[in-house]
């Protein structure tokens, strides 16, 4: 199976790897997907409290090259956007804007849901209710 | 250094064909075209000459008599027609069957298949170290047991199973011995004599043959053994297996025989020093393993999982450059991990984060430093990018945790 540029590129160069602290008030962290299904996504935001924007996104994915750049591509994303905004991304277009296959898009759905369980952790730190978000099928 | 890349390390997967066995081929493609099935002329003469020689060629690098030898498409044809042959065959003795949890595809199905007809199989489990437990071989035995199948060197791991010792059970029992030896064969020394062998597959393009031809041994005296045929027809091949021989590939799978008989063994010592050399190099690495024994094992193969990378993300890294196979559920149309490697005990995790490396006759030197350092690069690069890696460094306890498994 060949891999499309985008993910090649995002693989190669991934933008955002890192680690935020997660004892930050205003950092919200998912942790998504398991080693024995061959993924791991962990994603944080941190949120700029005057502005309400996520000034900073940074993640760590243990998996195939699709996974990495699904993740890479969801950080990109994120940065400059509400909270509200970030909720908004979908699946579909990180599997359109990175041409994954069928059989990828699991890497897809992951990477949504590492975006809203960091969104959820941002809030139940911040008093808000947690979301109870739309369950995909992986 | 003037090394071409891509650099094939998937020699397990096939390998290529010896341009020696090329040549052998040729004239028997346009030139000497005939039918060796036909009597009456020379055309059909000067091909059942050549698949006489080659049929001698192959009986010789596992010391058995060229009558011995039913030509068939490959050892996947040769699994069905042994296990399939003998349930058939032997049914009045009984319908029972022990094989392994690591066995190929190919011997695995066919077991499923014989199933389905009303047959019973016991599927042994491996040791950590790949190998099965005679004692349980011994204890699964009945009085209907007609039929042992076990592999002689695993296709994954390279382990390879202690052939004589499982050969001397059946012998003693009154069973036939079955053994799918499809990367033993032409790799290191297999005699279907010593190692008391009644059934045996193998096939060309594992040693530098072509594909779409391989044999399956039948042994003739001690016991005589008979298969059933699995294709009717003119009865080729003693009538076990009908179907006009594919002359040009059976020369060129007894020149590859011809070859191995001579080179094998400068070539598993050149090979086993090579793979040592990557192994050694590349557990320099963290948290890195070995699948299956060492010491038992074909000198071309090593099985390694890089704990906290993924398979297929790391193949990723170097696959422009190095072919090679990954035990990663990515990599397989099933998305389960390798389950070869399951059957080793390994986790899941492990499992997905294992690569496998088959070298061959043309592997040199240059491509090994080469594949060392990309592999020791990537996976460090991956390390650094894994939220496993940096929770195993802050001593979390990753097991511990509740993953949410999708």
């Amino acid at each position: 199976m060949a891999y499309s540029e985008k993910v090649i590129d995002h693989y190669s160069n991934p933008k955002n790897v890192g680690t935020l602290d997660k004892a930050k008030v205003n950092v919200g962290t998912g942790l998504v997907g398991a080693p024995e299904c061959g993924d791991v996504m962990r994603l944080q935001i941190e949120v700029d409290e005057e502005s309400g924007l996520i000034s900073d996104a940074k993640f760590k994915t243990f998996g195939c090259g699709s996974a990495i750049a699904s993740s890479s591509l969801a950080t990109e994303w994120l940065k400059g956007k509400t909270v509200d905004q970030a909720l908004a991304i979908d699946n579909m277009d990180i599997v359109e804007e990175l041409n994954l296959p069928p059989v990828k898009i699991h890497c897809s759905v992951l990477a949504e849901d590492a975006i809203k369980a960091a969104i959820n952790d941002y809030r139940v730190k911040n008093g808000l209710p947690e979301l109870v978000a739309e369950k995909k099928a992986h | 250094m003037n090394l071409e890349l891509p650099i094939y390390l998937d020699n397990n997967a096939t390998t290529p064909m010896d341009p020696r066995v090329l040549e052998a081929m040729l004239p028997y493609f346009v030139e000497k075209f005939g039918n060796a099935a036909s009597r009456n002329h020379s055309f059909g003469w000067v091909a059942e000459e050549a698949v006489d020689y080659a049929r001698e060629q192959v009986a010789k690098l596992i010391n058995a008599d060229p009558k011995e030898i039913i030509l068939t498409s490959g050892a996947t044809e040769a699994d069905n027609l042994a296990i399939k042959g003998v349930f058939e065959m032997y049914a009045t003795k009984g319908d029972h069957v022990i094989t392994c949890t690591t066995e190929h595809k190919a011997v695995l199905d066919t077991c499923k298949h014989i199933e389905k007809l009303g047959g019973h199989v016991t599927y042994l489990d491996v040791k950590e170290d790949g190998l099965i437990d005679l004692e349980e071989l011994k204890n699964a035995i009945t009085d209907k047991t007609i039929l042992i199948s076990i592999m002689y060197g695993n296709n994954e791991t390279g382990v390879i199973q202690p052939v004589r010792e499982i050969s001397a059970i059946a012998r003693k029992h009154g069973i036939l011995f079955f053994t799918d030896a499809t990367q033993a064969v032409g790799k290191i020394p297999v005699d279907v004599n010593a190692d008391g062998i009644d059934l045996m597959a193998f096939s060309a393009h594992k040693m530098y043959g072509p594909k779409g031809v391989g044999a399956l041994y039948v042994r003739r005296k001690n016991p005589r053994v008979k298969v059933t045929a699995q294709m009717d027809g003119g009865g080729h091949e003693r009538g076990m297996r009908s179907g006009t021989l594919n002359v040009p590939a059976i020369v060129g799978f007894g020149k590859a025989c011809e070859l191995c008989m001579n080179e094998m063994e400068s070539e598993a010592k050149r090979l086993s020093v090579m793979r040592d050399r990557l192994e050694t190099s590349l557990m320099e690495l963290e948290e890195t393993y070995v699948n299956g024994t060492r010491e038992h094992r074909l000198p071309h193969t090593a099985n390694i999982s890089f704990k906290y990378v993924e398979g297929e993300g790391l193949m990723m890294g170097f696959n422009k450059n190095i072919a090679l196979s990954s035990g990663s559920a990515c990599t397989s149309a099933s998305l389960e991990p390798s389950y070869v490697l399951k059957a080793l005990g390994l986790g899941d995790d492990l499992a997905h984060s294992s690569l496998r490396f088959g070298l061959g006759r043309f592997t040199t030197d240059e491509q090994i430093d080469f594949t060392i350092t990309a592999i020791k690069d990537t996976v460090i690069k991956l390390r650094e990018m894994s939220p496993l890696w940096e929770m195993f460094k802050e001593g979390v306890d990753i097991n511990a945790i509740e993953w949410a498994h999708h």
